[in-house]
């Protein structure tokens, strides 16, 4: 009965029928996907098309209406307390303590995981390599460029090392070489074993996606890889394809 | 395990209050200048009350009446009038708060008998005041009168019009202790709806919620470093009563503070009660100004005894955690009581707390659902 290591790695996220009820308001209708380990998941939708209400979903800050689901093996239903350990969420809005000084939010958000500060120290110096948030550490917060604001965010979201992290709308706002730059950083770790959930709208975006999903008005319209989309429609862009399922 | 995850929130609290001096200097000034407004401006004594005065008389004793009124710092004589018929005038013009009308007959009824009938016509408009502007003449005409018949023997009684009239609601010492209790509930609620609002506003809160952290923790690390803040504003307002208005403290420092704490975080509670209703900072500041100042200042017996309201407002009363902790600062303050005979108003208060607190508690989880 257990034989675990001779089975796949099961998915790192694994919805079935995931639905959420505001009212009279569908804000997502039954939807299913799978994500597996290691993979970086795009969801792709208009604003309002029901994105950022499954990621709440999945990162136990919204109750789901009905369908299930899990994340990093535990039920989105009932455990997610559990989900929250194994989770890192970076929201749309770079949700940092404009007053705090880059050490001071970094010393929080790695606290209330339960991360010692020397151990912070440790992780913040490992990921200075790509991030480089020491030269800035004793600035305040309000005072960053935002690209930087960006990493900051980020550092914040993978201190305690998450297998599942969460990205609503990284990029929002921010410019296109500290756009591409972010990307880089997301790859890199995706290839470290990292499964990488993320929204957005930006269509050039979908291309750094292993896996695409397009939502429109809460459902799931399209879901494969970018190369596969592209074939199925005959289009080279994702942007166009985009247009002409969102407007049909 | 409980601090190593609590110890951030309340270290990145005491952050914020450190960034942020100029809200800090509001905070300890604010209570400063409503204890100046109310502790002068809201003196509940009457004085320079500004009669008008028609002398029928014309005698010496008349005069000498006049002169003590005069003489007086409750009263202005502002007009002197021959034609009592005029009196009415007086106050539709707003001239004068009450008239005073001296017979043709005054000082041959003085002569005659202990009683000297005397008109006084006061503007009852202003009940309160109408009142206390018959009191106090009748005041002074008690002592004037007996001066007049002991006829020069030297004895003037005195007559203290303070211990007359409502002893405690004219001192600054029985409004004081009602401004504690008032600044308080205030910035306690104002403090806690307001940075929770903020952390709303910013997306942080969403950001602590999705961590491991308990919503218990979260409450905690948001209600330990507003306690401590609001108990040294608590502190810091009942040092300068003390000196300055010079309140009496009969009662010991210690009793009052500890129950100061518990009355703060019952502040606290009604703040994080607040906070679970509003999404933004400035909703979060209305709603704790009015929520907390209108029904303290209104119905917890801090201008009205509660003793003579409708018996609905009396219930409504209950609920207001100002209404037992004035009963307990006043307590302590003015009348030296101790825990013995003030538990009944420390339960009631610590009860309308763990009420709120629960309250909130339970919202707060509601909205994650």
């Amino acid at each position: 009965m257990h034989a675990p290591s001779a089975l796949p790695s099961p998915p790192a996220v694994s919805v079935r029928n995931l639905t959420k009820r505001f009212g009279d308001f569908v804000a997502v209708d039954n939807v299913s996907f799978d994500v597996s380990q290691g993979e970086i998941f795009g969801f792709l939708g208009a604003n309002g098309a029901g994105k950022t209400t499954t990621i709440r979903m999945l990162t136990g800050l919204l109750k789901p209406s009905s369908g299930e689901g899990t994340v990093g093996g535990w039920d989105v239903n009932r455990e997610y307390e559990k989900i929250k350990t194994r989770i890192g969420y970076m929201s749309q809005r770079f949700s940092l303590y404009d007053d705090l000084k880059v050490r001071e939010n970094l010393l929080f958000f790695g606290g209330i995981y339960g991360l010692s500060s020397q151990k912070i120290r440790e992780r913040v110096k490992e990921l200075d390599g790509s991030l480089n948030l020491l030269e800035m550490e004793n600035r305040r917060t309000v005072s960053l460029p935002l690209g930087f604001k960006q990493r900051l965010a980020l550092a914040c979201a993978i201190l305690h090392k998450p297998p599942i992290l969460f990205l609503d709308e990284p990029t929002g706002g921010v410019d296109p070489i500290a756009r591409r730059y972010f990307w880089d950083l997301i790859s890199e770790l995706a290839a470290s074993g990292t499964t990488v959930f993320v929204t957005t709208h930006y269509m050039d975006e979908a291309e750094y996606c292993h896996r695409l999903s397009i939502m429109d008005k809460g459902r799931i319209v399209e879901m494969d890889s970018p190369f596969a989309i592209k074939k199925k429609y005959g289009m080279t862009s994702i942007q166009d394809i985009f247009i002409q399922l969102v407007d049909r | 395990m409980i601090n190593s995850r609590l110890m951030p929130l309340i270290r990145k609290e005491f952050i914020h209050i450190r960034r942020d001096p100029r809200s800090l200097l509001i905070l300890f000034l604010m209570p400063l200048l409503m204890m100046f407004i109310f502790g002068y401006a809201i003196d509940m004594d009457l004085k320079h009350i500004r009669i008008g005065i028609c002398d029928l008389s014309r005698t010496p004793a008349s005069r000498d009446l006049i002169e003590t009124l005069s003489a007086s710092p409750y009263f202005n004589i502002v007009v002197r009038y021959s034609d009592p018929r005029k009196t009415e005038s007086l106050f539709t013009r707003r001239i004068a708060r009450a008239a005073l009308i001296i017979p043709a007959d005054f000082a041959r009824r003085l002569a005659g008998s202990p009683e000297s009938p005397i008109g006084v016509i006061a503007d009852g408009t202003d009940a309160n005041s109408a009142t206390l502007v018959q009191n106090y003449l009748e005041n002074v005409f008690v002592s004037q009168s007996l001066s007049m018949s002991s006829n020069g023997s030297g004895m003037p009684i005195r007559i203290k019009a303070r211990m007359l009239y409502n002893p405690d609601m004219v001192s600054a010492h029985f409004v004081v202790p009602g401004i504690v209790a008032l600044l308080l509930i205030m910035i306690g609620a104002l403090l806690t709806s307001v940075t929770i609002a903020r952390e709303k506003e910013t997306g942080t809160m969403e950001q602590i919620l999705v961590s491991p952290i308990k919503p218990y923790e979260v409450v905690l690390g948001k209600a330990i470093p507003y306690l401590i803040l609001a108990f040294v504003i608590a502190v810091f307002i009942l040092i300068f009563g003390r000196l300055w208005f010079e309140v009496p403290m009969l009662g010991s420092w210690s009793t009052l503070l500890l129950f100061c704490v518990f009355y703060v975080f019952t502040a606290l509670a009604i703040g994080m009660l607040i906070s679970t209703l509003v999404a933004t900072q400035q909703v979060a500041m209305m709603l704790s100004l009015v929520g907390t100042l209108l029904p303290s200042v209104m119905l917890s017996g801090f201008v009205f005894p509660v003793a003579s309201m409708p018996l609905p407002l009396q219930v409504v009363s209950k609920i207001i955690p100002a209404t037992h902790f004035l009963v307990i600062i006043r307590g302590i303050m003015l009348k030296g009581n101790g825990p013995m005979e003030l538990w009944p108003s420390f339960l009631a208060m610590t009860g309308v707390g763990v009420f709120f607190i629960s309250l909130a508690v339970k919202r707060f989880r509601m909205k994650l659902k």
